[in-house]
């Protein structure tokens, strides 16, 4: 009983983080339609941004997830000005390739200035540890699962109740009537950009510290982060969030009961029965 | 005649790589060079499902890892003979072509790209995961080079050579030959717009299938080439790196184009290899190139000579024409 409770309560937090970087990508793909492989790059500059604020520049934890927001946002508003909004009349497949090529060079260049070496990142719950219900955690599991749902639902107060979040959802469910409305889709375009990648770097800061930051952090995770927006319906955020705690509980519970080498595959082989069975992915909004 | 004439660079090109090996004994570069046309065989097969039918694959070096992991170990494992086991690697990653062609074509357009990353994924992990059979992350080591036809043995990198060589050659000949086909103008069709060429009545399912396929066949063939070349494997041929640098090849000799993917795999394998510290740090030059091309030259280096060479062809029609125009309308002059 308290293996599964302690398991439940790891499928909570993986779940979160998933689920926040899930839905910087769907944000991205609904309201642009691009599948931003280059996300993954984001996610792991974002760890990197967190841990050289709090390393270099001495910075609290908090603050350096704060900096870290904005170094990463920044980057995703480039890549939106500068490639993506290049490609918004080429065929689907160059998005596609255009994205890798920003993620390959991401990782490189991060490569080469901290080097591939995998590095710890200490926070003030790292070492705090708490019991109840039987599950004994660390205070950062329960800041991951509590930052987690605080930044969902502002995301959600966000798009809901301001004017500009209006414009977004505007844009996602049609861009021509959005544009005849008078809203800036450029304008739009750079703060979905930018949303997502401080999403992803929320999602880093609060997931470093339980594992590790290195070059290469992004690749399992943006994979998942796909199958997730997939399961969910690609450019739904209720969608996203569901799709990230189902997929993080069924990690954490493969991982006890069937066999923890293969916990990664879970995510793949969810998504490859899903698609086997459902070729439009499931909650498919019509065709784009 | 005509025939020579029109493939007349190509023709050169290969000479060129006939005499390479009389030329110079500097094994170093015939090392490189069997490797970029290996590699090349693999970048064929993803062109033509990539390129020419537009379903962008990112699972080919799952398909290379597996033509060269049922190489190696039917080789190394089980004895069977060389020429029988690289068959029936090429017939394996075919066979595995088939069924997940037959489950991933039924998706479209990003579906299809992340379902076919995810493929490669399971693929790279059961090829890591699975010890007992695949040896982990230790890889397989001792491999059997090319056995013998009849007199003639693949010891050397000579031979190697002109081996991988010749079976470039058949693939260019067979692509070229399908891609000017009928079939290969269906496969077209379905890249331009798979809704009008339903319409027309192709069974745009079964081409692409049938594209797919053909398409694994050859990276299971090069990847069984590049197993008895190399002599070692080990997981990281089936990573998604491996898969991002085909991407690279591809886009950066021009997708969709007859002879993108050897220039493109040429030029990269060539350098890379040469320039030791680009290793490493390769994709920090690579990665914003494939996107410069993208947005400016979308179909790489040999679409872009393609297309200077028409607009040079055009001006001069123009030109022609204007003369032309000019010498009847003021012919008399006055």
């Amino acid at each position: 009983m308290d293996v599964l409770a302690q398991q439940l309560f790891n499928g909570l937090t993986i779940g979160s983080v998933y689920s926040l970087v899930a839905l910087g990508l769907t944000l991205v793909y609904g309201i642009l339609h691009i599948p931003n492989f280059a996300h993954g790059a984001l996610y792991m500059v974002g760890g990197y941004a967190t841990l050289m604020s709090m390393t270099l520049l001495g910075m609290p934890y908090f603050i350096a997830m704060f900096i870290a927001i904005l170094v990463v946002g920044g980057i995703a508003v480039l890549m939106e000005r500068l490639v993506f909004n290049q490609l918004r009349d080429s065929p689907p497949i160059h998005d596609k390739i255009a994205a890798i090529g920003l993620l390959l060079f991401l990782e490189t260049l991060i490569r080469v200035i901290w080097g591939a070496d995998y590095r710890s990142m200490s926070t003030p719950f790292s070492d705090n540890i708490v019991s109840f219900l039987g599950v004994t955690v660390t205070t950062q599991r329960i800041l991951i699962v509590v930052a987690a749902i605080l930044v969902m639902i502002a995301l959600q107060l966000f798009l809901k109740k301001t004017m500009i979040g209006a414009s977004i959802i505007a844009m996602s469910q049609d861009r021509e009537g959005a544009f005849l409305q008078g809203i800036n889709a450029n304008r739009v375009a750079m703060l979905t950009f930018f949303i997502s990648g401080g999403l992803a770097a929320v999602a880093a800061g609060i997931n470093a510290p339980i594992n590790l930051v290195y070059p290469d952090m992004g690749h399992l995770v943006i994979l998942k982060a796909f199958v997730i927006v997939i399961i969910g319906g690609m450019g739904s955020v209720p969608g996203a969030i569901l799709g990230g705690y189902i997929l993080g509980f069924s990690e954490s519970l493969g991982a006890t009961f069937i066999s923890a080498e293969y916990s990664d595959i879970i995510a793949f082989v969810l998504l490859v029965i899903i698609l086997t069975v459902k070729p439009q992915g499931l909650f498919a909004k019509g065709a784009h | 005649m005509s025939m020579v004439k029109r493939n007349a660079t190509p023709l050169i090109f290969l000479l060129i790589a006939l005499v390479v090996p009389l030329v110079t004994d500097n094994q170093y570069y015939l090392y490189i060079l069997t490797l970029a046309f290996i590699w090349s065989i693999a970048i064929y097969g993803m062109n033509l499902i990539s390129g020419y039918t537009g379903q962008l694959t990112l699972a080919h070096a799952g398909f290379f890892a597996i033509g060269a992991y049922s190489l190696g170990l039917l080789t190394v494992d089980v004895n069977v003979p060389y020429w029988l086991a690289f068959l029936l690697a090429c017939v394996i990653t075919t066979v595995a072509g088939l069924l997940i062609g037959l489950i991933a074509l039924r998706t479209k357009t990003h579906y299809f790209a992340i379902y076919t990353l995810c493929v490669g994924y399971i693929i790279y992990l059961i090829i890591y995961q699975w010890d007992e059979l695949t040896g982990g992350v230790r890889g397989l080591i001792g491999i059997e080079p090319p056995g013998a036809i009849g007199p003639i043995t693949f010891e050397s990198a000579e031979s190697n050579y002109y081996l991988v060589l010749a079976f470039l050659v058949l693939t260019i000949v067979f692509m070229k030959f399908i891609t000017e086909s009928l079939v290969g103008r269906t496969f077209v069709a379905i890249r331009n717009s798979e809704e009008l060429a339903q319409t027309i009545g192709i069974n745009t399912m079964k081409q692409k299938l049938l594209s797919f396929v053909i398409s694994t066949f050859f990276a299971g063939m090069a990847g069984a080439l590049y197993a008895s070349f190399v002599r070692f494997i080990g997981p990281e041929i089936s990573y998604t790196m491996t898969m991002f640098d085909m991407l690279t090849y591809l886009i950066v000799g021009g997708i969709g184009t007859m002879y993108g993917p050897l220039v493109g795999t040429f030029l990269i394998v060539t350098l890379t290899q040469s320039l030791q510290f680009m290793e490493e740090y390769r994709m920090l030059i690579f990665g914003p190139v494939l996107v410069l091309l993208v947005i400016f030259y979308p179909r790489g280096i040999v679409g872009g000579i393609q297309m200077w060479k028409a607009k040079r062809q055009y001006k001069k029609q123009q030109k022609m024409a204007k003369q032309a125009s000019n010498s009847s309308t003021y012919g008399g002059g006055d």
